[in-house]
């Protein structure tokens, strides 16, 4: 039995699945050991306003199917924006060139599984009726101004993803998804004594629009996101020079988890760790952080940016632990690389679109509590930097160094707060700084739901986290 | 097919979609289509490892009715898909609100004829020869030396395509391109040191490309001269940012002189037009038209034509780059950097590296730079970057792990020199910058 993404990208493109599988066929006859065909069809809008107005609306529609022959460590791969069973064929005749002809593996019969979904099916970009949406980018516009009159420019904008996708492979795999994204986002320019500032912030969710409008902490979440992105450009006005040097900075909950990303995360991609390219390659079972840390990746967190019901090769989301009290315990993984290390797949395949190659990527990326809370941590800094806002990060996953921006950081002088800083770049060593998280708060949170996370040119939305932690040396790239 | 005829049935669809805007209600629209066809081939430790065929394009629209403005794009070409795109357009625009800046940019501001910059030189899209340049690359970065232990691979890619823009103002132009490109990545070393570099050349002539075998070598010779990478005390000393990476230095002051920055009073170089923003000597040239260039276009992503300008000339900021619509924010017209800018030339100090390393003494040299610490808003510059210490003119050895900071204001007025070793592949052509000082953060 057939379901509506399978109606719509199939039977409605006039395919059948004998069509799908003969198309896996063409890929077997040749020594291919693997093969799979991934459908999506998406569509994308954004609304903006500024200086008051709704100034551009847009929509987007992609629609096409990627065709990826495997033989051992090669890949071959081409993809068409016409779904027809011409393109099908003729991009399985493209991509299994990758092998020889004389292939041995046998193409199994569809398995189709139940849909089991970890957030909603409805298109979000049909929940709401164009008026509510600019509605929303105006109370929000409003609210602002009401509350900050020193404000001189204001962007809010939304936007919304449907994606419908369907991923039939060689070993059965039969998976369709259907998968909702929206994002909000402020961002203000303060203007005192001709010092200009900017604040930003965001939030999202695999979700409904409505989301902004329910209430959190007491108040509509588009009226939090908006008070942080004031208080960010407040709180930036005053803000000193940061310093420069080596010292102990604690880093608050919740988006401070890129820490995460970009320190652990990318370096236990499988991909990399095959190919003996990471700082953590081979190091499975060893201690490579501080006891205590622990560190997962969970693509099953209901409603999460990150999260996934089935990743892009149709292996369902999965809770892992990368790191437990310390010890690498595990990488991620998408078929491929599982299949060439000789573990089982993690959940972790996926492709920015159907034009793009699947490879093991993150989803919601976070550790977990411990037992302190922020004030004790704190309090143990005589002089370094407190930083609970970032903005993005970057990793040579290769000589572990890493860097990631705070956005708002204070300084920490004698176990106090006191006054805030300039954004500063920081680096550090990946294996190197987990040795040196010496306490862990019990105040875990999750982004809002804004991350994008960047590799190999493709993008995709995930979610990071941690509790606020205390990393006893650092380098701070301030100017002081 | 032949190119000439491929491009007239872009031009056709294009025409078809404005008119199509205009009958469903449009006041005036504009449409812009691309499509590129390529190859992306890798090898990695001398084995095939992927073969790719790529098929990119899309289609762009923009409507105008009584003002508001309504945006669409698909990447889907069937004739379905166009016509829903154009509908969606108009729908949107009904919801937006009138907004006295927007519209198509000034009818005669139009580029009138087509040039030809001899940016498409077409072959075949052969994986195997494409297989053998990567393979040729990687063998000559691991056969270089011993202590390349490992490869992140070798990469070619091929693009060949056109791309198509019309308005209601009743132009509709066109031309066919090319790309193509080899890059290497090795790594060398293990444990606490291991190192990763890479190194690339592009050209729209594939034959023009840097052979494979000099790619591969520069690409281990990089990387080998990572190794033993030391921490720098925390100082402030005179820094040089190698020619890779003064094209993004220069990018940031192309942002802060954008309109779209400016009317946003989101930069650190409002009213700096008529300003000394550089040093007396420092001068860039703007040069669209140059035959065969990655950055030359006769139009922008308005259909404006493009013309020489000379951005800076004694250290002073001529103009600010505009778009129609952030130019009408600022109460003037565009000058065509719709979608950027077109080949910058910066003039060289006829400085050789070695003579930069002379000048500098003792300081930084900056070969990688990591992050998006720059605040264009304020100036303040903040990045992760690695490189080599130098005392006396001399490279000492490699540094990694710090930071580089200062303000975008004073570091540009500031530049000491720049090189003679001109950065080709890219849209700004620039030698590598001496900069006065930088706090660098390190141990």
């Amino acid at each position: 039995m057939s379901n509506l993404v399978e109606q719509h990208l199939i039977e409605g493109s006039g395919l059948t699945r004998a069509d799908v599988q003969e198309t896996i066929s063409l890929i077997l006859q040749h020594h291919n050991n693997f093969s799979d065909v991934y459908f999506q069809a998406s569509q994308h809008e954004s609304w903006v306003l500024e200086d008051g107005i709704i100034k551009d609306g847009s929509y987007n529609i992609e629609r096409g199917v990627g065709v990826r022959a495997v033989s051992g460590e090669k890949t071959g791969f081409a993809y068409s924006d016409e779904i027809t069973r011409e393109a099908l064929l003729d991009a399985a005749k493209a991509a299994r060139s990758i092998a020889a002809v004389g292939g041995t593996h046998a193409v199994k019969s569809f398995n189709p599984v139940a849909q089991k979904a970890l957030y909603m099916a409805d298109n979000p970009l049909a929940q709401m009726t164009e008026s509510e949406k600019i509605d929303l980018l105006r109370v929000t516009d409003s609210y602002i101004r009401q509350q900050e009159p020193d404000v001189s420019q204001v962007v809010v904008s939304i936007s919304g993803v449907y994606e419908e996708i369907l991923v039939a492979a060689s070993d059965g795999t039969w998976v369709t998804d259907l998968r909702p994204l929206i994002r909000l986002n402020c961002s203000v320019i303060l203007e005192q004594d001709g010092r200009r500032e900017r604040g930003s912030s965001g939030a999202g969710g695999r979700l409904g629009y409505q989301y902004f409008r329910e209430l959190y902490k007491g108040q509509p979440r588009y009226q939090s996101v908006a008070d942080e992105a004031l208080h960010m450009a407040r709180i930036n006005m005053k803000a000193i020079a940061a310093p420069a040097g080596v010292m102990p900075v604690v880093l608050g909950a919740g988006w401070p988890g890129v820490l995460l990303h970009e320190a652990v995360g990318h370096g236990l991609e499988g991909d990399f760790n095959r190919k003996g390219a990471s700082t953590f390659s081979g190091r499975i079972g060893e201690q490579v952080a501080a006891k205590g840390v622990t560190v997962v990746d969970d693509g099953t967190m209901p409603d999460r940016r990150g999260s996934l019901s089935y990743d892009d090769e149709g292996t369902p989301g999965q809770y892992n632990v990368l790191i437990e009290d310390g010890v690498l315990k595990k990488y991620m993984q998408d078929k491929v690389n599982a299949e060439l290390m000789g573990v089982a797949p993690t959940g972790n395949g996926r492709r920015e679109s159907y034009a793009h190659l699947p490879m093991p990527r993150m989803t919601n990326t976070y550790m977990l509590a411990g037992n302190s809370t922020p004030e004790e941590i704190i309090s143990t800094v005589d002089k370094g930097i407190w930083a609970p806002n970032f903005g993005g990060g970057q990793v040579d996953i290769t000589s572990g160094k890493f860097v990631f921006s705070t956005s708002e950081a204070y300084l920490i002088e004698k176990g106090k707060i006191t006054s805030p800083v300039k954004g500063a770049t920081l680096i550090g060593n990946g294996p190197d700084v987990m040795q040196k998280i010496s306490m862990i708060g019990n105040d875990l949170e999750l982004d809002r739901g804004v991350g994008v996370c960047g590799k190999d040119g493709q993008s995709v939305p995930v979610g990071v986290g941690q509790p606020t932690l205390k990393v006893d040396a650092l380098t701070v790239g301030g100017t002081a | 097919m032949h190119v000439e005829q491929q491009l007239a049935d872009i031009q056709e669809v294009v025409a078809d979609i404005l008119t199509m805007a205009k009958a469903k209600g449009a006041d005036s629209a504009e449409a812009s289509i691309s499509k590129v066809q390529g190859i992306a081939v890798a090898t990695r430790l001398k084995e095939v490892e992927t073969v790719e065929f790529t098929n990119d394009g899309g289609l762009g629209i923009s409507v105008y009715v009584e003002g508001c403005k309504g945006s669409a794009s698909t990447a889907d070409l069937s004739k379905q898909a166009l016509a829903l795109t154009v509908e969606k357009a108009i729908q949107i625009a009904r919801y937006t609100g009138e907004d006295p800046c927007a519209g198509l940019a000034e009818k005669e501001l139009m580029v009138q004829d087509s040039m030809d910059l001899e940016l498409y030189h077409p072959v075949d899209l052969d994986t195997d020869a494409g297989l053998k340049l990567a393979l040729e690359a990687e063998t000559a970065a691991l056969d270089s030396d011993p202590r390349i232990n490992n490869s992140d691979g070798a990469s070619y890619n091929a693009n060949i395509g056109m791309k198509v823009y019309g308005n209601s103002h009743g132009i509709n132009v066109g031309y066919p391109s090319s790309r193509y490109s080899l890059s290497c990545v090795m790594i060398a070393g293990d444990g606490d040191d291991m190192q990763r570099d890479y190194a690339y050349t592009v050209s729209r002539e594939a034959d023009k490309l840097q052979s494979a075998k000099e790619v591969g070598q520069q690409a281990a010779q990089n990387t080998l001269n990572r190794l033993g990478a030391r921490k720098v005390q925390t100082c402030n000393v005179p820094v040089i940012i190698d020619k890779e990476l003064a094209p993004s230095f220069i990018g940031h002051f192309v942002s802060a002189i954008s309109g779209g920055s400016l009317y946003r009073k989101s930069s650190f170089l409002l009213d700096s037009k008529g300003q000394q923003v550089f040093p007396e000597w420092f001068e860039i040239q703007e040069r669209p038209h140059i035959k065969r260039a990655l950055a030359s276009s006769f139009f922008d992503n308005e259909g404006v034509a493009t013309h020489d300008m000379d951005i800076v000339t004694n250290g002073i900021l001529n103009h600010y780059l505009f778009t129609s619509y952030s130019a009408r924010k600022m109460g003037t017209k565009t000058n065509g950097h719709a979608g950027g800018i077109h080949n910058w030339l910066v003039k060289d100090t006829g400085h050789s590296q070695a003579q930069l390393l002379k000048d500098m003494g003792t300081g930084l040299l900056v070969t990688e730079l990591m992050g998006q610490g720059v605040n264009i808003v304020t100036g303040d510059y903040s990045r992760g970057a690695a490189g080599y210490w130098v005392e006396n003119g001399v490279i000492q050895y490699p540094v990694h792990e710090l930071t580089i900071a200062g303000n975008l204001k004073d570091i540009l007025r500031n530049i000491v020199a720049v090189g003679t070793d001109t950065e080709l592949r890219g849209s700004i052509f620039t030698g590598s910058l001496l900069l006065e000082s930088m706090a660098v953060a390190g141990e």
